[in-house]
């Protein structure tokens, strides 16, 4: 088990820093926070990827001669990196629209936007 | 590379690139956004249709048929490719048709302005690639742009609870997106590629380790695609979200985001797991056919006690798109072949539905069912397509939602899974009810005099504007809405004698799942 984890800890703190961000994302009131626990756990699955990438004593993949280390596999990279492009629009987008409640609503807070939402 | 194939990236290619052009023309132009939209959308449409009458003609199994393109030349399984099957080509004609016809009624109703029609080719955009794509990494990417559009369009709604609305359904939608992103790479993981074609083949050769991160990556897609698709209890973004939209909009995030997202998870299951794998995995089945289940009961349920009309109808989505994860549950070629008739027969319907709603709430400003009151003696045309499509939903034969829940029921019963058949039974009878109250009040209860103050008090009623809040004038129903609304419902009804042809279209795609299957 202390032998897994010793050998595995990347997966353990990815996993830990995706509980925190869906934590985040549920429990607090904060708008922005909110966003930013949906930042974090997507961080976490990007984590992930580059996780799975690694190989021990791996080189870059690129084509030369010379060497005969395994090259590390370039996909997961490629994928995190347009998983980042999405992750970075959607979050222009939620604070946009955290902006735009802000500024009809004048709070951030999940509760009082509740209120004054069922007062009108 | 024949010039079909040319055709396949094509469609996605170019709503994307000519979103750009409403907003650079309009710098210079005003108005120019609905004639760029609705050429680019009859042009898509055009070329599914020729797509549609090469591959659904061609004789051969599922890939022999399919029009494949690889992308800059890298062959799968190192390039990226987009596949039209048959399946993924009946969706395409779908999403293309409907995107078009909506734009009809978009003309005259819909919300204006070129920035509108940017997001909207958008959404056309990445819908396509969500049908067409043979990557299931391109399938995430796809599935954001979508969704991006659809948060843009929801928000650009009168008031701000439109905004509220689209980020409850931005944070829900992008942990959905996360979660099977993660559910790729879990599969990336196990079998070391991204490939649709080359998982299915490689899944059932997985040895015990590489099996179990499969199976694990198999659950997160599931409950990834569970929130995009609505299915209770992940379905709370979906009321909000389709009834605080601009009425023009409402009937094609309706009709075709849920649709892609469902069509997507039939995809996975069938084209990339594959049956026999799913079945093989401990409650797999069990887990997606409760999931159908639950949705479809709490769906109609929640539908029964709306007072809003758009919140009834999005309960009703709810529902209806249970019975069709249900069927992808029970695993046989019978209910498969029904949940994809379903599919499109739903898709169909809502969105004529949607369209008559959003009118009558523009022009009537009429929201709750009370209000509707004298509905039938006013807008005969429009009263009577409402009926047609209503009762498709129920599944009156002969409409398509007859044909989608029979070949369901049929696949349920052969495959002895009981508690869907019993569901199906109930939800029908659930629909019914929401159904006939709708109908009742519009053709029987007399209107509302409009002088008369409403005896309830709700916000949404008086939100169109108009002094009178029932319907007690008649107003001439637009060409483009008419148009649309009787083409629904002869489609509707058309379709339900054509429960035959779906089959045959269908066949190749299903043949192809059971050789892999058997």
């Amino acid at each position: 088990m202390i032998e897994l984890l010793a050998s595995h800890y990347a997966y353990v703190l990815v996993f830990v820093v995706l509980g925190i961000g869906l934590y985040m994302t549920i429990a607090s009131q904060n708008l922005v926070k909110k966003l930013i626990g949906v930042n974090l756990f997507q961080s976490a699955i990007f984590l992930f990827f580059v996780a799975t990438a690694y190989v021990e004593g791996g080189r870059a993949p690129i084509l030369k001669t010379g060497t005969d280390a395994p090259l590390a596999s370039p996909l997961p990279q490629v994928i995190v990196l347009t998983a980042i492009v999405v992750g970075i629009a959607l979050t222009a987008v939620g604070l946009a629209l955290i902006v735009r409640i802000h500024g009809e609503y004048g709070t951030l807070r999940e509760d009082t936007l509740r209120e004054v939402r069922t007062d009108e | 590379m024949s010039s079909l194939e040319t055709l396949v990236v094509l469609l996605i290619v170019a709503p994307i690139l000519l979103s750009l052009a409403p907003i650079a023309l309009g710098l210079r132009y005003d108005r120019v956004g609905w004639p760029v939209a609705t050429i680019t959308t009859a042009g898509l449409f055009a070329a599914v249709l020729a797509l549609a009458s090469d591959v659904f003609v061609a004789e051969g199994t599922n890939r022999e048929v399919a029009r494949i393109h690889v992308l800059g030349n890298f062959e799968a399984p190192m390039g990226i490719e987009l596949v039209a099957d048959p399946l993924s080509t009946l969706i395409a004609l779908l999403i293309t048709g409907t995107a078009f016809g909506v734009l009809l009624h978009t003309r005259t109703n819909g919300p204006r302005g070129n920035t509108f029609y940017t997001a909207y080719l958008l959404l056309v955009g990445g819908l396509l690639g969500i049908t067409l794509t043979g990557d299931v990494f391109n399938l995430f990417v796809f599935l954001e742009i979508t969704s991006l559009a659809t948060y843009a369009l929801v928000a650009s709604g009168d008031g701000p609870e439109s905004a509220v609305a689209a980020l409850k359904y931005l944070i829900l939608g992008t942990v959905a997106a996360s979660l099977y992103l993660m559910g790729v790479g879990l599969l990336f993981m196990g079998t070391g590629t991204l490939n649709m074609a080359d998982l299915a083949a490689t899944i059932p050769t997985l040895e015990s380790q590489n099996v179990t991160l499969a199976r694990a990556g198999l659950a997160f897609i599931v409950i990834g695609f569970a929130v995009k698709v609505a299915q209770w209890p992940l379905h709370s973004w979906q009321p909000d979200a389709y009834q605080h939209a601009p009425d023009g909009v409402t009937p094609v995030i309706a009709a075709l985001v849920s649709t892609a997202s469902a069509y997507a998870l039939g995809r996975v299951l069938f084209g990339v797991y594959g049956p026999e794998f799913v079945a093989s995995t401990p409650n797999a089945s069990t887990v997606v056919v409760t999931i159908g289940c639950l949705s479809v009961v709490a769906g109609s349920t929640l539908a029964v006690i709306q007072r809003d009309v758009m919140r009834l109808l999005a309960y009703s989505s709810v529902s209806q798109f249970g019975l069709i994860v249900a069927a992808y549950g029970v695993l046989t070629d019978q209910a498969l072949s029904g949940a994809l008739i379903h599919l499109v027969g739903h898709g169909l319907t809502k969105a004529g539905l949607f369209v008559a709603v959003g009118w009558i709430a523009i022009a009537h400003g009429a929201r709750t069912v009370d209000e509707y009151a004298g509905l039938a003696g006013r807008q005969p045309f429009v009263a009577g397509a409402m009926a047609v499509l209503l009762l498709s939903l129920v599944g009156i034969p002969p409409s398509v939602g007859f044909v989608g829940k029979w070949y369901i029921a049929l696949g349920a019963v052969e495959a002895q899974a009981w508690p869907v058949a019993a569901v199906i039974l109930f939800s029908t009878m659930l629909t019914l009810a929401y159904v006939a109250r709708l109908l009742e009040t519009m053709y029987v209860t007399p209107p509302l005099d409009s002088a008369a103050e409403p005896a309830y008090d709700t916000p949404a009623a008086t939100d169109g504007g108009h002094s009178s809040s029932s319907i007690a004038t008649r107003k001439s129903v637009p060409l483009g809405t008419l148009t649309v609304l009787v083409l629904a419902a002869v489609l509707a009804v058309a379709l339900g004698f054509a429960g035959e042809l779906f089959v045959d279209v269908l066949e190749p795609f299903l043949e192809s799942v059971l050789e892999v299957s058997s």
